[in-house]
């Protein structure tokens, strides 16, 4: 938080710092480690570990591997309810996916501001829910044209579409198919990015009511930290959310690109 | 919004990383990870639908041994009704036999009873006719003084007593 001007900048929290490695490159381009790539080794780290609890494979599961399997579980029924036998082979994908941007979502509302350190969500960044998107479209593309050829076109082309209404309709749909990247990567960097600037704002408004006097404590902080209370529970349950609709899209265009209509 | 005002300067490190860590996690947890747990998932899963299987089969197994059971118990009441009915039968049969015999015998005790005791009625009518023609001879004897001999004495005391 920029505090020397004595305002509360909640944009701050987005910015991104390099931490060692300023010049290193990759073919003129500043691949230096950040902030954002050590959020996202924390990620591997906590996701890692959360899955070594889960690896003890045994017949009689304890608490952890319940919740471990709860997890593969879910993802696997999903892919199998979405796709059918066909979608176990992108199930790897799609979990991978699901429980990185969960963690990351998660990780990044976790109150480590209080011990020093600033939080940072790595899905907060269009960068990377971009390249998510692009990752997840880039792989309906090419399993979509790997099985049917030419014929995957016909996925714009609904059943039943009178002739003359053939170019137009094509058009629509190619139109929302080819939004499809776009929406996908922006719902969830807007998603993370609104709240966390929403309770960024309801923090300052606490802190400066504090600041000027006990009747703004009362008529601004205290109502602020009781909404801030109920937007943190929101936003968790956004967190699990927009990690949900990432891989319950992706499933629904791997289905269109499996089975076509 | 530095998501947007730094995106020229950071995206090429965001890539980069974002590409090795979500590599890491795919191949690491997604490939060598995930398909263990759905393993021993499913592997559980078989163990519980075989041993319900089992479970059921061994209480088919088991229905199927009381009735066989029950079809043996049936058997053998059967066979036990049977045998009493013929041990029955067989008793009644060999208690007509017996009695049959004894009634022969009694029958032919008595006709030999009832021979004797003609015999007897006999000898005693015929005794009866010689005592009575010797009193009818001492009875003439007596009153008359006449003697009667035996044989016409005797044809008297036949003819009265057939009288």
């Amino acid at each position: 938080m920029a505090a020397e001007s004595g305002k509360i900048d909640p944009m701050h929290q987005f910015l991104i710092e390099p931490l060692f490695g300023q010049d290193w490159a990759i073919a003129g381009h500043n691949i230096a480690f950040t902030n954002s790539a050590l959020w996202m080794v924390i990620t591997l780290a906590a996701l890692w570990l959360f899955m070594l609890g889960g690896m003890k494979r045994e017949l009689v599961p304890g608490r952890w591997q319940v919740m471990v399997e709860g997890f593969t579980g879910f993802i696997t029924s999903m892919m199998h309810a979405n796709i059918g036998p066909e979608g176990k082979k992108f199930t790897p994908y799609v979990f991978s996916l699901f429980m990185f941007i969960l963690i990351a979502n998660i990780l990044g509302m976790m109150p480590v501001g209080i011990v020093g350190v600033h939080p940072f969500t790595v899905t907060s960044h269009l960068t990377v829910t971009g390249v998510l998107a692009i990752i997840s479209f880039s792989i309906v593309l090419i399993v979509g044209f790997w099985r049917h050829g030419f014929h995957f076109f016909s996925l714009f082309v609904p059943h039943g579409t009178p002739g003359y209404m053939v170019p137009l309709i094509f058009m629509i749909e190619l139109f929302s198919f080819m939004i499809r990247p776009f929406s996908l990567g922006l719902r969830l960097f807007v998603a993370m990015t609104a709240g966390h600037i929403l309770m960024k704002v309801l923090a300052g408004f606490v802190i400066n009511g504090l600041n000027a006097g006990a009747l703004t404590v009362a008529i601004v902080s205290i109502p602020s930290f009781i909404l801030m209370i109920g937007i943190t529970l929101l936003e968790l349950l956004v967190c699990a959310i927009q990690a949900y609709v990432f891989a319950l899209l992706t499933s629904l265009y791997l289905n269109d690109a499996i089975h076509l209509h | 919004m530095p998501q947007i005002a730094q995106i020229a300067a950071t995206y090429a490190s965001q890539i980069f990383w974002l590409l090795i860590i979500f590599g890491l996690i795919y191949v690491g947890i997604g490939k060598g990870m995930l398909p263990k747990i759905e393993a021993t998932v499913e592997a559980r899963d078989q163990k519980i639908a075989s041993d319900l299987a089992a479970a059921e089969a061994a209480r088919a197994k088991a229905d199927e041994t009381e009735a066989a059971y029950r079809a043996s118990i049936e058997e053998a009441r059967n066979a036990s009704l049977k045998a009493k009915a013929e041990a029955k039968a067989a008793a009644t049969l060999e208690a007509e036999k017996k009695v049959r015999a004894v009634d022969a015998e009694l029958a032919a005790k008595m006709a030999v009873a009832e021979a004797a005791l003609k015999g007897a009625q006999a000898r005693a009518l015929g005794e009866i006719e010689s005592v009575a023609a010797e009193a009818a001879q001492e009875i003439v004897t007596k009153v008359s003084g006449l003697t009667v001999d035996k044989a016409a004495a005797d044809r008297a005391v036949k003819s009265a007593l057939a009288a």
